[in-house]
């Protein structure tokens, strides 16, 4: 891997993919959600995009990689390469606070920072999902929530009903 | 379009290009041996290593496909949603696996049942629920430890599993979480949830010794997992009320040759279900 600092053009075609929206989840761009891993000119007009995705059998990986293709096409770059890399894992701690804040203004509460500073692999004796932590309703705010569904609209999704206003909302649950 | 991926992008291919019905894995890895297949094949495994991508990648494909037989018919509407949601992780898993060793379409679609090398367990038909449950726990409780064991990456064999596994630790630790879950509301509920729930578990306990069958190629022995397994399954069986099987987990009456390409009566006919379309359209795409 190419350690160099990003060149000016490189930074600019990164904030170009990283604007694409996510697919299932349009109220963010790439970048708030977290999935941008690089962006590198590997030669005059080839340019290649390293994306990571949230879930292993995310179906949308495929759409994020041909919209950024297609956005960096218009741009003028004739040769995209997207590239997807597992490593390091992708973790719902990489949503920026910009992101959360347009989760939760969509209906959707977001994550709750997993527990960091644990070893890969921490799950295996602590449990996945600290249920212990209030998750607060995006509709009114209320920390009288519960679960109805550990599996929602999305793999990345849980659904949950406020006790307060009795609306029903998905959780972006943590990973 | 011009993705490439670890997960692998479907390339169009002669239709002609059936896998060799005798393969060995790994040596003559299906796709990573078939000239002309169109894909980069530089940085995919061989040898023993593919094996072990493909013992590990079937278990994750075919229990994805068992587990999507109940869409539109689980008992509530919120487990069809999970068992989908499971399913999808587990197929996202196959296909890095799969890719690491070859074509994940020819793999999975052209290969006959004698060239799959998943265990007996996750080929079981799925049941009634709480049959799928204890598949579900059996099965996700393995998964979560070997996963964790790989994603240490500490041994020079696993570390090409190591991305894979550090991330569908977390994944797998939800699935057990949701085997468990029910596992407790099933065993402790009423007579009748009681009763099949252990029904259950007991038909599926003969599978059980096959998980810790070595996997050459893998780095990690997942005999070393056993003794975690027993004592996680036996408190959770506990907590539920429910009784840890008796009976063999491995001698001639158990099941434990799945990894060998011998498998279960049902599995032809899955088999037969899952690549039907493929073999019937090939390169047909939508």
């Amino acid at each position: 891997m190419v350690t160099a600092a990003p060149t000016p053009l490189e930074d600019r075609l990164r904030e170009l993919a990283g604007s694409v929206p996510d697919p299932e989840l349009p109220m963010l761009t790439l970048d708030e959600l977290g999935v941008l891993r690089g962006v590198r000119l590997l030669g005059p007009g080839r340019v290649e995009v390293e994306l990571t995705p949230t879930y292993t059998g995310c179906p949308a990986i495929g759409t994020m990689a041909a919209d950024i293709e297609r956005v960096l096409h218009d741009d003028g770059v004739p040769e995209v390469t997207v590239r997807t890399v597992l490593s390091p894992p992708w973790t719902t701690d990489a949503i920026s606070s910009e992101g959360r804040r347009k989760l939760a203004e969509s209906g959707i509460a977001p994550p709750r920072p997993t527990r960091d500073g644990g070893p890969p692999g921490a799950a295996a004796s602590d449990g996945p999902v600290p249920v212990e932590l209030a998750v607060r309703c995006p509709q009114c705010g209320s920390t009288a929530t519960s679960l109805l569904s550990r599996f929602s609209s999305t793999a990345c999704k849980a659904l949950r009903r406020c006790e307060s206003c009795r609306e029903p909302f998905d959780h972006f649950k943590e990973l | 379009m011009t993705t490439t991926s670890e997960t692998g992008t479907p390339e169009t291919r002669n239709s002609g290009t059936a896998t060799p019905g005798t393969a060995t894995p790994g040596s003559a890895a299906p796709g990573s041996a078939t000239p002309g297949s169109g894909t980069a094949g530089d940085d995919r495994l061989t040898g023993a290593a593919a094996a072990a991508a493909i013992a590990l990648g079937d278990d994750a494909l075919v229990l994805s496909h068992r587990l999507g037989e109940w869409a539109g018919h689980a008992p509530v509407l919120e487990e069809d949603v999970a068992l989908a949601n499971i399913a999808l992780d587990l197929l996202g898993q196959a296909r890095t696996l799969l890719s690491l060793a070859g074509d994940e379409d020819e793999l999975a679609y052209l290969r006959e049942e004698r060239d799959f090398r998943n265990i007996q367990l996750v080929e079981q038909p799925n049941g009634d629920f709480a049959h799928t449950i204890a598949r579900q726990l059996y099965f996700s409780t393995w998964q979560e430890l070997l996963h964790d064991r790989l994603a240490r990456g500490d041994v020079p064999e696993s570390a090409p599993f190591a991305p894979l596994a550090a991330k569908a630790v977390k994944e797998v630790a939800y699935h057990r979480d949701h085997a468990e879950q029910w596992t407790l509301r099933l065993g402790d509920g009423t007579a009748e949830s009681r009763e099949r729930m252990q029904r259950g578990l007991d038909a599926l306990w003969r599978f059980t010794g096959e998980l810790f069958q070595p996997v050459d190629g893998l780095g990690v022995d997942p005999s070393s997992l056993e003794a975690d397994w027993l004592a996680r399954i036996a408190a959770v069986l506990d907590r539920a009320t429910l009784s840890v099987p008796e009976g063999p987990r491995r001698n001639g009456w158990t099941a434990g040759a799945g990894r060998q390409g011998l498998h279960t009566e049902p599995f032809g006919r899955m088999l037969a279900e899952m690549q039907h379309l493929h073999r019937s359209h090939p390169g047909a795409s939508w």
